[in-house]
């Protein structure tokens, strides 16, 4: 059976469409080793037997046209699906079952794949390490006691563990290309808009996007095409002219201008990471692609605008958890006790922090000081790179300023914490699209990720050097299966 | 720029989170340590910056205004704590 979990999804799609696999096959066996992988704590909610049975109803009457035919896919608890539990990590949504589908979700199902579960994430995508999730830790495949990256953790941990062919996650702030990074995985954010966000569990609107995550840029590239539609749902859903990214395809990047952006290279990052970037620069030298060093001068501003924005806009979105129309209740003495203890006894410690934080700078008084002074210098952020592509096709930079810590290592430091995004914050800010592939190892032989920044709806752009670029990485994921016993 | 333990009462209040004396003083330091790492921006003029307010340089999309009756109350209804039926159940109101 290991053998179908180690495929990627381009060879599992392939293998059913010639009928040597069914999807009854493919789905037990990734069902199989999910259940040998409880420990990894990667699902939140299990659907294993309707999985089998879907599996089983598909293969009677196989429709070999799909883009996804009869493949399962555990899905990260963010988005709605019909009928199935979806918990946003929280304790707050702990028994809420959606009665409508998300659309990415759909469009994923129309493609004839098939639910496995909810992968286990932050609470509310609130958090880089998976910890804040009411749910528990999730164990990164790598190495025992290493967290998987967030907020997408358990989607990460799913695909590098192989629980799933594929998955797909949201990023908010880096919480698809930092896990990606961390488990030796290929993430995908797109450009706002491009997915639709209708039925994914809101976090911070103007910066949340669903993409893929997956062991490749092919499997990556085939996913993105099915959950990229137009939207009439999603008021901030765009309709521009999508690309077949797995159809068009190429490692032909020659004459490509790739940007290197001075101000990445921050003080205190590791000799390993800086060395990475160095070794990426080379590969796309290699790939026939033409080197140019820009700046980005406000980087080092997109963190701090980003700590205003997003609370500030969760703050608005989960208003919505009063205990009245869903969700948890607690017991209070009246309606604003009850409100109020609800809030505290149902959301966990980062997501009160954030309320608070983004209550606090939309407060009157503070809103011009702090939230309208973001906006200001997010227009700053987006300029910079406005300006940058007026010379470069493409921006490559590392995509976190560390490989994966430990479990615990960072908790109590929200600040410390806050840094893993620095270099993927820029990206949600601008609303630009970004994917993270695996570019090599450190010393302890965990994954590091090399980021490639695309301009707004050139998703193909930068899957094509990502594709050329790992061609000539050949990096290779050492799982142990170390959670199997 | 300090947060005290006034200020933390404040936001919890307009927050709808209770908060005791404990949990008080641990987010009174954590924001603390957070509002100094924002307060970077202040390094940056931004007098003559407008702000930004959408990524996507579109305008919205006019849809017409219809009435969709998708007869889903009990839908609507399916995920609340407490409900009669016909209506979300909240604790007494008014005297």
């Amino acid at each position: 059976m290991s053998d179908i979990t180690s495929q990627s999804l381009t060879s599992l799609v392939k293998n059913i469409k010639e009928k040597k696999l069914s999807s009854e096959e493919v789905t037990k066996a990734f069902v199989d080793r999910s259940e040998k992988s409880k420990e990894l704590n990667s699902y939140i909610t299990e659907d294993f037997s309707n999985a089998i049975d879907k599996s089983k109803k598909f293969d009677e009457k196989p429709n070999l046209d799909l883009k996804l035919p009869g493949i399962p896919m555990a899905v990260k608890d963010l988005f709605c699906t019909k009928d199935i539990r979806t918990t946003a990590g929280s304790k707050i949504l702990e028994n809420f079952v959606p009665t409508y589908e998300s659309t990415v979700t759909q469009n994923i199902w129309n493609e004839g794949a098939i639910l496995l579960g909810k992968l286990n994430c932050d609470e509310f995508a609130m958090g880089s390490s998976n910890e804040t999730s009411f749910y528990g830790n999730v164990q990164n495949p790598i190495n025992k006691g290493l967290v998987p990256g967030g907020s997408s953790g358990g989607s990460a941990a799913a695909v590098s563990g192989q629980l799933t062919p594929i998955t797909i996650g949201t990023d908010t702030g880096g919480s698809i290309r930092q896990p990606a990074s961390f488990t030796g995985t290929v993430g995908l954010k797109p450009t706002y808009g491009s997915c639709s966000r209708y039925g994914i569990v809101a976090f911070a609107s103007s910066l949340d996007q669903a993409g893929p995550m997956s062991q490749n840029v092919e499997d990556c590239a085939l996913l993105q095409e099915v959950i990229s539609t137009y939207d009439n749902k999603d008021s901030t859903s765009i309709d521009f002219k999508r690309g077949q990214y797995s159809k068009d395809l190429t490692k032909n990047i020659k004459g490509k201008k790739i940007g290197i952006p001075k101000e990445y290279r921050v003080e205190g990052m590791p000799k390993e990471i800086e060395e990475l970037w160095k070794k990426g620069i080379e590969y796309a030298k290699d790939c026939g692609a033409e080197i140019i060093d820009i700046s980005l001068p406000n980087t080092s501003y997109a963190l701090p605008a980003y700590y205003i924005v997003a609370p500030a806009e969760a703050s608005s979105n989960l208003a919505r958890y009063d205990g009245v129309k869903y969700g948890f209740r607690a017991k209070g003495e009246n309606l604003i006790d009850m409100y109020e203890k609800t809030r505290s006894e149902g959301f966990g410690a980062e997501v009160q922090r954030r309320i608070m934080i983004g209550t606090y700078v939309l407060s009157s008084g503070y809103y011009d000081a702090y939230y309208l002074k973001a906006q200001k210098v997010r227009k700053l952020i987006k300029n910079d790179f406005d300006e940058a592509y007026k010379k470069v096709d493409a921006i490559l930079t590392p995509s976190t300023p560390s490989s994966a810590f430990k479990i615990g290592e960072k908790k109590n430091d929200p600040v410390s914490m806050y840094l893993n995004d620095i270099f993927t914050v820029p990206v949600n800010l601008a609303g630009l699209p970004a994917i993270s592939i695996p570019a090599g190892l450190d010393a302890a032989g965990y994954p590091l990720g090399l980021q490639i920044i695309g301009k707004a709806f050139q998703e193909q752009e930068i899957l094509n050097l990502a594709y050329a670029m790992e061609d000539k990485i050949t990096f290779k994921n050492k799982i142990t299966d170390w959670w199997i016993k | 720029m300090s947060i005290d333990l006034k200020t933390i009462k404040h936001i919890s209040k307009l927050s709808r989170i209770s908060v005791d004396e404990q949990k008080a003083e641990k987010l009174a330091g954590d924001l603390n340590s957070i509002f100094k790492f924002i307060e970077k921006l202040n390094e940056l003029n931004t007098d003559n910056v407008d702000p930004l307010t959408s990524v996507a340089e579109t305008t919205l999309k006019f849809r017409s205004d219809e009435v969709k009756n998708q007869n889903i109350r009990e839908q609507i209804i399916k995920n609340s704590p407490e409900d009669n039926e016909d209506f979300f159940v909240v604790p007494k109101v008014v005297e």
